[in-house]
């Protein structure tokens, strides 16, 4: 909080007082935690795991396995020259990345605008959601991995295809969240509506979409990291076609390659991670104003 | 001039529940009348009837519901708007231009004592707070009727006093009518120029009391000796009415 936001929470504080009233937040004690409190207990954690992390990697990689096996977990410092600082392999990961990448987000939007489409209609007509939601729970509940084939069969292995994987395992949480949120408005907050004689598409607009962007964005966070997987997991058992990240991560396995398998992975989870920061941070910027737990992940 | 009037009202719920029963109770503009009752009695389920929310299953009401003002239980401020724009949405909903809404909405939130909270959301106002501002997002349409459901019943004693008073001064200043429903009774007993106590249910209407005191009224009236006599009066009733 900067000197200002301090100085007009402190007027506004008095102001309450005044009235009798002090808001919630209003500050009572000066915060304590001061830069040095808050490395150590926020900060310091992490990083001592995640060393104690690498020590048992290395000790696995040179104490554990035999030199003839030490290619089943090569040491930290291995993948990364190997498999990041050397260009020639590290190139052919980013290029396979991006191509994951941009099925994952080809993806995403399809599944957001389908889920989106569905949800109003379902919430806007009880009968639709009756129809529809059987059929959605049998199809999410059929294992992926089940459905790649019959995708290949029909669709082959193009973008299409790639991109049907990530719809199918995508679009469920979003349509489920948006359904829920789009019901998560009080009755008393319906009833004002009602008294005020609002229209169909104004109580959707400024009342129930509104409310249920927690839950989409709860969604969203969700979906995000599922169409990355999707993109990879249809790669990975197509196998051919463009090379996505999965194609690598096969190949490197079959090579033996351990630096650069690790270094896929690391990338691909990188990859998981960067979009699930995105849309916290979205999901910050769009409701973390007045939405109380933003921020705090999903539900 | 009759503002709102109720005749031989009754409501029975699909499942059977009696709410109400022969609920009759007319509103001269300019009275504030309160129902005091026990809970579950169907006090909230008159008011719903009063604004069209449930059709009553038995009776007549007269009331003009194009511009009926409705302060809920919870203040029902919509958490993605300031407290500005929380004011403005009935403007908004009626389609009335921005300039005036912007208008209207100052002008109400100055007489609930917001004004320097136009940009805060609701999620860092007080209870108190955010019953101001629902009641200035009611008053942005200066209804002639009020309607009042237990709207203080979340807050504190001494938040409910202050409430009290401005309500009563604002009351005084509109001359609107009220109907305000509530559990307690040195609230009734103040703002309100006649109290109707209302039986379990289903409920009746099963006494009703005059209140002679002048306004404005003063917050000590509430340490009037004649004031806790009435108050008195009101409790036996609703006691016997408990049973």
């Amino acid at each position: 909080m900067t000197d200002v936001d301090q100085r007009i929470v402190n007027a506004a504080a008095d102001v309450a007082a005044e009235l009798g009233e002090l808001p919630p937040d209003a500050p009572r004690t000066a915060p304590g935690i001061g830069p040095g409190r808050w490395f150590a207990t926020t900060v310091l954690p992490p990083m001592v795991l995640g060393a104690v992390l690498l020590g048992i990697w290395y000790v696995v990689s040179y104490l554990v396995l035999s030199p003839k096996k030490r290619f089943l977990l090569e040491p930290p410092h291995r993948v990364l020259t190997e498999g990041f600082l050397d260009w020639d392999s590290f190139s052919e990961i980013l290029q396979a990345l991006w191509s994951s990448t941009r099925v994952a987000m080809i993806g995403l939007v399809f599944s957001i605008l389908i889920g989106f489409a569905m949800a109003i209609v379902m919430s806007q007509a009880k009968v639709v959601e009756r129809a529809v939601f059987p059929f959605m729970v049998t199809l999410q509940a059929i294992p992926i991995l089940a459905l790649v084939p019959l995708i290949q069969f029909w669709w082959g292995t193009g973008q299409t295809a790639r991109v049907m994987v990530c719809v199918i395992i995508a679009v469920f949480p979003i349509l489920v969240n948006t359904l829920f949120g789009l019901s998560s408005a009080e009755k008393g907050m319906h009833d004002l509506f009602t008294l005020h004689n609002a229209s169909r598409s104004t109580r959707l607009r400024k009342l129930m979409f509104p409310s249920a962007l927690p839950a989409i964005f709860a969604g969203l966070r969700i979906s995000a990291g599922l169409s990355v997987i999707g993109a990879i997991v249809g790669d990975f058992f197509f196998g051919k076609g463009d090379k996505g990240i999965g194609q690598l991560l096969r190949k490197f396995a079959n090579d033996l390659s351990g630096e650069q398998l690790l270094a896929s992975v690391i990338m691909s989870s990188l990859l998981g991670i960067s979009v699930f920061l995105a849309f916290g941070w979205l999901q910050n910027r769009v409701i973390g104003k007045w939405y109380d737990s933003a921020g705090g992940g999903g539900r | 001039m009759t503002a709102l009037a109720f005749d031989r009202v009754g409501m029975v719920f699909p499942d059977g529940t009696r709410a109400v029963d022969e609920v009759t109770l007319t509103i001269e503009q300019g009275e504030f009348v309160t129902i005091v009752g026990p809970s579950g009695c169907g006090k909230s389920t008159l008011l719903k009837i009063a604004s069209g929310l449930l059709e009553p299953t038995s009776g007549t009401i007269e009331v003009d519901r194009k511009n009926l003002g409705y302060v809920f239980q919870d203040a029902t401020l919509l958490p993605w708007r300031t407290v500005r724009q929380n004011v403005e949405l009935l403007a908004e909903l009626h389609g009335i231009a921005k300039a005036e809404r912007q208008r209207l909405a100052r002008a109400a939130i100055a007489t609930v004592g917001l004004s320097g909270f136009e940009n805060h959301y609701p999620k860092s106002l007080s209870g108190g707070m955010k019953m101001r501002a629902s009641l200035a997002r009611t008053l942005t349409l200066k209804p002639p009727v009020f309607l009042f459901d237990e709207p203080f019943g979340a807050v504190d004693e001494i938040t409910r006093e202050h409430l009290n008073d401005e309500t009563q001064q604002l009351f005084q200043a509109e001359g609107f009518a009220g109907l305000f429903i509530t559990h307690s009774i040195p609230e009734a007993v103040f703002m309100s120029t006649k109290v109707l106590v209302m039986s379990a249910r289903p409920g009746r209407i099963v006494a009703e009391y005059e209140v002679p005191f002048p306004y404005p009224r003063v917050p000590d009236l509430r340490f009037d000796p004649e004031f806790a006599k009435l108050s008195g009066e009101v409790s036996h009733a609703l006691r016997g009415a408990h049973q």
